[in-house]
């Protein structure tokens, strides 16, 4: 008879969630099979196999496993999973030079439209949300999950709550990515930018979603640090409100249970509200309070130097959270939208650059007595000039939403040069920086395999996004001002097509931007490949020899 | 003849209108919070969070 104490048994999760994806295949395959278009036939199979691949990693991972589960304490100290850190890094590497190529492809066709080869799934329509998806949900999403499950571990100095659920969260985001993107290849797309995927990776992504914020609550709960440090706030505000904008703006009715097409609960300008309520909010929280968060972290830890005012960072943090859900209006100037609400948007767009600023400056002043470091460090470089692009963009922003402003701006590449400084500039950089800094933590190395490498990539990067923003800049107003120009007798100057000829030079420095933009990020990939591979062991102490505390 | 003044108008009028002094109320509060002098020590502290953990 064993004991029932070294037994080995499923634990309710393991055997749970092995019944619930084996089920889940099941339901899978007969939706392939009574499948009304080719789509759909294909992310059902698609689903069947992963649900089975789960299956098989779950009871797997049971075989290979010790009797008892990993323990949340090794000698007094927490032991923290680095496990799901690790794959979500991997993810955003891969992710973001996936991402980075496709853009490049796009830049050039605008640039040659030949490139769009005459088929349907290369054409810029098809091609464009899946660069828009990749850069920001793939590899933006992947950091997020990667730092905010090390932060909020470290800060909390307790072990990620779950045993499975952090690899659900993780794999099941990615699985979402994999839907999403190969959905638009093929025309899936229910149209709404930034929100494209169609109703059942919606529903998918809730599950996922739901899941994240319960580990991520759960470890808060149970931490031993008595303070919540303020990274964590800006993680879970941006937990907490992506999962309310993607709930509010995706309800859909599906024309079939087993097809991929769906009309989204209400038209018009409406839909359209809702819409840049989500949109500039998934700006707001995804690509803001999430990268803020890292911020707040990481420079200070590379820096090695206390946040500059933690006074600062608590009204920075409320005054962000109350001021950015009402910005959206002011992607809807001089539409249907009722005035009020323009001006409402357009109003709140301008106080916004107060918080920004005010965290801009608490990033910037955290280097204080520590300047020095920018000049040996390219990591902490890419940092802090990430907050400088976060300073510049956040200027720009708000001046681009006042309404004369954007009577020029408005559908214009300014608007992509703007998005731009802030994507390359600021989440680009504050992403690679925390790069940098994770992944030797999480393999355990001493140091990254080369900082020279790490100077290359933010030069290369830094002129490729020069080029790309003062390119934007220039087309962009130069379009706006040939989309208004009238003739003394009061004709349109220029025809649109002449205005397009014109952006033709801007569209190639953009994509040369573009293109060094993503030669820094194969540098990088090739560095941190080094780092694991070939890097030297960070020596611990000996567990029998620590001291006792 | 339109009724402007009716309870009905009142109270939903109230309903979305309290939201800006509450909202105004609660930011004061936070900002009180951030500068009250007793918990300066404690945000000194916590901005030396992550230089302390091991």
């Amino acid at each position: 008879m064993s004991q029932p104490s070294i037994s080995k048994t499923m634990t309710t999760g393991e055997s749970g969630l092995a019944v619930v994806f084996a089920v889940t295949a099941f339901l899978c395959v007969i939706a392939a099979a009574k499948a009304v278009d080719t789509p759909f036939a294909f992310h059902a199979a698609l689903s069947a196999v992963a649900s089975l691949a789960a299956v098989f990693c779950i009871v797997n991972r049971y075989f290979d496993r010790p009797t008892a589960l990993p323990p949340a304490e090794i000698n007094g100290r927490p032991n923290y999973n680095m496990g799901p850190i690790k794959f979500s890094s991997v993810m955003a590497m891969f992710w973001g030079i996936a991402g980075f190529l496709v853009g490049l492809i796009i830049a050039s066709q605008l640039a040659w439209p030949a490139l769009n080869f005459d088929l349907p799934w290369t054409s810029f329509g098809r091609l464009r949300p899946l660069h828009t998806s990749a850069v920001i949900f793939a590899f933006g999403g992947n950091v997020l999950i990667a730092t905010s499950f090390y932060v909020v571990q470290k800060s909390c100095r307790v072990r990620l709550a779950g045993d499975l659920a952090p690899w659900f969260v993780v794999v099941g985001y990615n699985f979402f990515i994999l839907v999403a993107g190969t959905g638009y290849l093929l025309g899936v797309t229910q149209s709404k930018e930034y929100a494209e995927p169609e109703w059942y990776a919606d529903l998918w992504l809730t599950i996922v979603w739901v899941t994240y914020l319960l580990v991520f609550l759960a470890t808060i709960i149970k931490r031993k640090e008595p303070h919540i440090f303020v990274a964590n706030w800006f993680y879970l505000a941006f937990i907490v409100t992506i999962a309310v904008l993607h709930l509010g703006n995706n309800p859909a009715l599906p024309v079939s249970a087993f097809g991929s097409k769906s009309y989204v609960a209400w038209g018009g300008i409406q839909d359209a509200m809702f819409q840049w309520w989500y949109g500039h909010n998934a700006v707001g929280f995804f690509l803001t309070a999430g990268f803020l968060a890292i911020m707040y972290y990481f420079i200070p830890k590379r820096a090695e130097r206390p946040i500059y005012s933690y006074r600062l960072s608590i009204i920075h943090f409320w005054a962000l959270i109350f001021l950015y859900i009402w910005a959206g209006p002011h992607h809807l100037h001089y539409t249907a939208l009722p005035d009020w609400t323009q001006t409402l948007g357009m109003t709140f767009s301008i106080m916004l650059w107060m918080p920004s600023w005010g965290g801009m400056i608490n990033g910037l002043m955290t280097l204080s007595g520590a300047w020095d470091k920018l000049r040996t460090d390219p990591v902490l470089r890419m940092l802090v000039v990430s907050v400088a692009f976060y300073g510049m963009s956040t200027f720009e922003g708000p001046m681009m939403s006042i309404k004369v402003v954007n009577s020029l701006s408005h559908y214009t590449d300014w608007t992509i040069g703007h998005v731009h400084s802030g994507a390359l500039g600021w989440v680009g950089f504050v992403s690679f920086g925390a790069l940098y800094c994770l992944v030797p933590w999480a393999w355990n190395r001493k140091e990254l395999y080369s900082l020279k490498l790490v100077n290359w990539h933010f030069w290369i990067a830094t002129l490729g996004i020069v080029l790309y923003i003062s390119a934007m800049w220039v087309s962009g107003i130069l379009q706006g001002l040939m989309w208004r120009a009238y003739t003394s007798l009061g004709f349109l100057e220029y025809s649109f097509i002449e205005s397009v000829e014109a952006m033709h030079p801007f569209y190639i420095i953009r994509a040369a931007g573009g293109g060094l933009f993503l030669i820094g990020a194969l540098i990088m990939a090739y560095n941190l490949w080094m780092t694991v591979r070939v890097g030297e062991q960070e020596v611990q102490m000996p567990v029998a020899l620590q001291p006792a505390e | 003849m339109k009724a402007i003044l009716t309870l009905d108008n009142l109270a939903s009028g109230l309903v979305t209108t309290i939201w800006t002094p509450v909202f105004v109320a609660i930011f004061l509060a936070i900002i009180a919070y951030a500068f009250w002098p007793r918990n300066k020590a404690a945000f000194d502290e916590a901005a030396h969070l992550p230089l302390r953990e091991e």
